[in-house]
């Protein structure tokens, strides 16, 4: 018996050992170390993605965009109510099912984070925001797109990504322009892909489509050829599909087996390289919405693709940008705020004005962002190319535009005045005679077409700005 | 006419994938009456083994049939041994113990099984390399591919092989002679060791070859495809009569019909009130039906020697 007992103990130990290894190996802040004796603040951040079961791979692209946005943070080194920030990300596994969504949301309000990340699912995202309201912890998601998780009231609930009116919204005038009469809907049944697919319904009938087939799945199959019959049977013209890439692409596959010919939309569940990979050359030609402007459309967006795969040598899946500035935002806020109490900086994070990568981030009253854009893409040749923006007009980028325009201009007007300049010293030179008169004249005349540069410049400035107001 | 045909086409491949991973179920519970629930789990063991295998020789420009081919054989082999480990590590030890104990346990390994694919292959899907050509058949209206053919073959030639082997061959007798009743045939010279272990070997090589199939026709893997597949393939086997081989192979196949019929026309049939997710509402109100008339499934054997 008492060896048995030794033993236990043994094993419990090495357990202890072992889930002590399995912890991350950061240094632990030691009053001591710190040569600058200011007093250190550990602030928590939960982050919640599903990090098994087949969504596992979007879970793991936006912790990395949460890691990197927290490591960055750590080596800018924050003060905030006069301490050293250090923030902590703790992540937790909700395996995109709601149930053990509300379980670790709950396991961070014990654990008394200072802000939560996520969850990565609508269906997540909108049980647990009912924990984290009663505990007033802020909480930003930066891919939960169906409206429900603003529209329960909550003070607490953000997200910086367009949320499924706008997608569903935008889908359904770009399934219109690509002249189809009739489409079957397919959803995954969750929470994003049912209402996903219910905005997109509602667009699609609004504008005279005629829907034909409604079908489901789940998020775990792998054989739709049943609904897909049926969908053959109604002949329609173009398939939408409310769900993720991990059936997205193996429908496109079975749905060219099938010898279906309609065009297969999607939403940004299928916006991802994995979908490619998946669906093989059934992807060809197929299109899918993104909440947002194209990476390599926005200022800082090409930047910090190469700042992701330098760091982590993965491509980004789909979320990770929108996670990086969801972490961003919130130690954004409590700077403003000078506070990492949550009851203190929520009231900043609504007055957010954050110039993140994939946008200009501010919320509106329900905490969605305002002015979210919808970009529409294509598979060709096994890479996703950016269609067209829609919907949600994107004022951020007509203000770049203006910018860059006001900027151009400036310079050619410089030029001018230095080729003005030139072409008088010049003729200085060459007419030693008259030099006052010639440089005179030269200098007047370069005077009078700056003037008259500038004043053109006033008129562009002028009539952009008017351009801006309006939209 | 040419949309119920597809449908039929479809439940019948779909039948066949549930068919041959039943078999394994059975045949262990034919044996010794344990559920093996990790049995799903040596399936996508086999699909993901194969993925690696094949995917590196075809990179290593090796012709696609020798790299498919040693694919399958490298899956097998892998899963013979996983099978035979399984039951030497897991279930050995509890065989006198209550029947719930060994229940248990084989869920515990199927979940350690799953982790342990996800720590070797990652969480990623995996994409299956292209081993047969691509051919489409039309018939009638319908399509269909060769894989799809391939797949209702082998499952028909892998039941029709086990039949074989249960009911002509000496390892067979030794099997049919432990099912019925463990001890006198260890009485009669027959080491019941090594058949329980043939069982668990033979039941795995027949998962790698599911899974191998299964692999071929999605093109895709991922280590959690095997529970839902093994919950179906329990399922069939329950159906069809647990522990009876042409049983495993009926019930599988009448689970892939009733499962593509009731996805393709529930919402007809309902005025669109019930929808193609209520598809497994056909498949488990058959099973209910048929348990509730004949308790040991639609082939079972009377089950009072056993428990």
């Amino acid at each position: 018996m008492q060896a048995k007992r030794s033993v236990v103990a043994l094993s419990v130990a090495a357990a202890f050992a072992l889930s002590a290894c399995g912890q991350k190996e950061e240094p632990k802040p030691v009053a001591a170390s710190a040569p600058a004796a200011k007093p250190e603040v550990v602030v928590k951040l939960g982050h919640v993605a599903p990090m098994t079961g087949p969504q596992a791979h979007l879970g793991k692209d936006n912790e990395n965009g949460a890691v990197l946005a927290v490591e960055e943070l750590n080596a800018r080194g924050m003060e905030i109510g006069g301490a050293k920030v250090k923030f902590e990300l703790i992540n937790e596994d909700d395996q995109a099912d709601p149930k053990q969504g509300s379980i670790v949301a709950q396991k961070l309000v014990d654990a008394k984070v200072n802000g939560v990340i996520g969850h990565l699912n609508s269906g997540t995202t909108i049980p647990a925001s009912k924990l984290y309201a009663d505990a007033g912890i802020p909480q930003i998601s930066g891919s939960a797109t169906n409206p429900k998780y603003t529209q329960q009231g909550f003070a607490t609930a953000f997200r910086v990504m367009a949320n499924d009116v706008q997608q569903g919204k935008s889908l359904g005038e770009f399934a219109v322009k690509q002249g189809v009469k009739t489409v079957a809907i397919v959803d995954d049944r969750t929470a994003y892909g049912q209402g996903l697919a219910d905005e997109f319904k509602k667009a699609a009938e609004a504008s005279g489509l005629k829907v034909v087939a409604t079908e489901y799945t789940n998020d775990k199959a792998t054989d739709f050829k049943a609904i897909l019959t049926k969908i053959k049977s109604t002949k329609a013209e173009l398939v939408f599909f409310g769900g993720m890439d991990a059936q997205g692409g193996p429908m496109a596959k079975q749905m060219k087996e099938l010898g279906i010919k309609a065009k297969f939309l999607g939403g940004d569940g299928i916006c991802t390289p994995e979908f490619m990979k998946l669906g093989g050359p059934a992807t060809e030609g197929q299109f899918c919405s993104l909440p947002g402007m194209p990476l390599e459309k926005l200022a800082k967006g090409p930047e910090f693709k190469e700042r992701f795969t330098k760091k982590f040598g993965a491509e980004i899946q789909l979320y990770a940008p929108y996670v990086y500035d969801a972490v961003m935002v919130m130690a954004d806020s409590m700077k403003r705020a000078d506070s990492v109490d949550p009851a203190k900086f929520l009231p900043a994070v609504g007055k957010t004005k954050y110039d993140g990568v994939t946008a200009m981030i501010e919320f509106d009253a329900l905490g969605d962002l305002k002015g979210g854009a919808i970009s529409i893409y294509q598979y060709k040749g096994g890479k996703l190319e950016y269609v067209e923006t829609l919907g949600g007009s994107s004022i951020e980028s007509a203000k770049a535009d203006i910018k860059a325009d006001v900027k151009e201009a400036v310079a050619d007007v410089k030029d001018a005045a230095k080729a003005v300049a030139g072409a008088a010293t010049a003729v200085g030179k060459e007419a030693v005679g008259d030099v006052k008169d010639a440089a005179k004249a030269a200098a007047a005349a370069g005077k009078d077409a700056v003037k008259a540069g500038a004043a053109a410049v006033k008129d562009a400035a002028d009539a952009t700005k008017a351009a801006v107001e309006k939209k | 006419m040419d949309i119920f045909l597809q449908q039929i086409i479809n439940g019948l491949v779909q039948g066949s994938i549930y068919a041959l991973v039943a078999l394994g179920y059975t045949m262990v519970y034919g044996i010794m009456g344990l559920i093996n629930f990790a049995h799903g789990e040596v399936v996508m063991i086999g699909t993901l083994v194969t993925i690696t295998v094949a995917g590196s020789l075809l990179k290593a420009g090796m012709p696609v049939a020798l790299a498919g081919l040693a694919g399958l054989i490298a899956a097998v082999l892998v899963c013979m041994a996983l099978g035979w480990a399984l039951e030497r590590v897991a279930y050995r030890p509890l065989r006198n113990a209550p029947r719930l104990t060994p229940l248990i346990t084989a869920i515990g390994m199927s979940i350690v099984l799953q982790n342990l694919a996800m720590m070797i292959w990652g969480r990623n899907y995996l994409t299956f390399p292209s081993l047969l050509p691509k051919v489409d058949f039309e018939l009638a209206g319908a399509n269909f591919t060769a894989i799809q053919i391939i797949i209702v073959l082998v499952s028909a030639a892998t039941m029709g092989g086990l039949l074989l082997l249960v009911y002509r061959t000496k390892l067979g007798m030794a099997m049919r002679a432990t099912a019925q009743n463990p001890a006198v045939a260890s009485l009669m010279g027959v080491n019941i060791n090594r058949v329980i272990a043939a069982a668990f070997v033979i039941g795995s090589a027949l998962g790698a070859v599911a899974g191998v199939m299964v692999g071929t026709y999605y093109e895709i893997a991922h280590y959690q495809m095997g529970f839902m597949l093994g919950l179906k393939a329990f399922t069939a086997a329950v159906l069809g009569g647990i522990g009876n081989l042409a049983g495993a192979m009926l019930g599988g196949i009448l689970l892939g019909i009733i499962e593509a019929l009731g996805a393709g026309y529930i919402g007809d049939l309902t005025g669109g009130f019930l929808g193609s997710h209520y598809q497994d509402i056909f498949a488990f109100v058959v099973l209910i039906v048929v348990l509730m008339f004949k308790p040991s499934g639609l082939f079972g054997e009377k089950t009072g020697d056993r428990a």
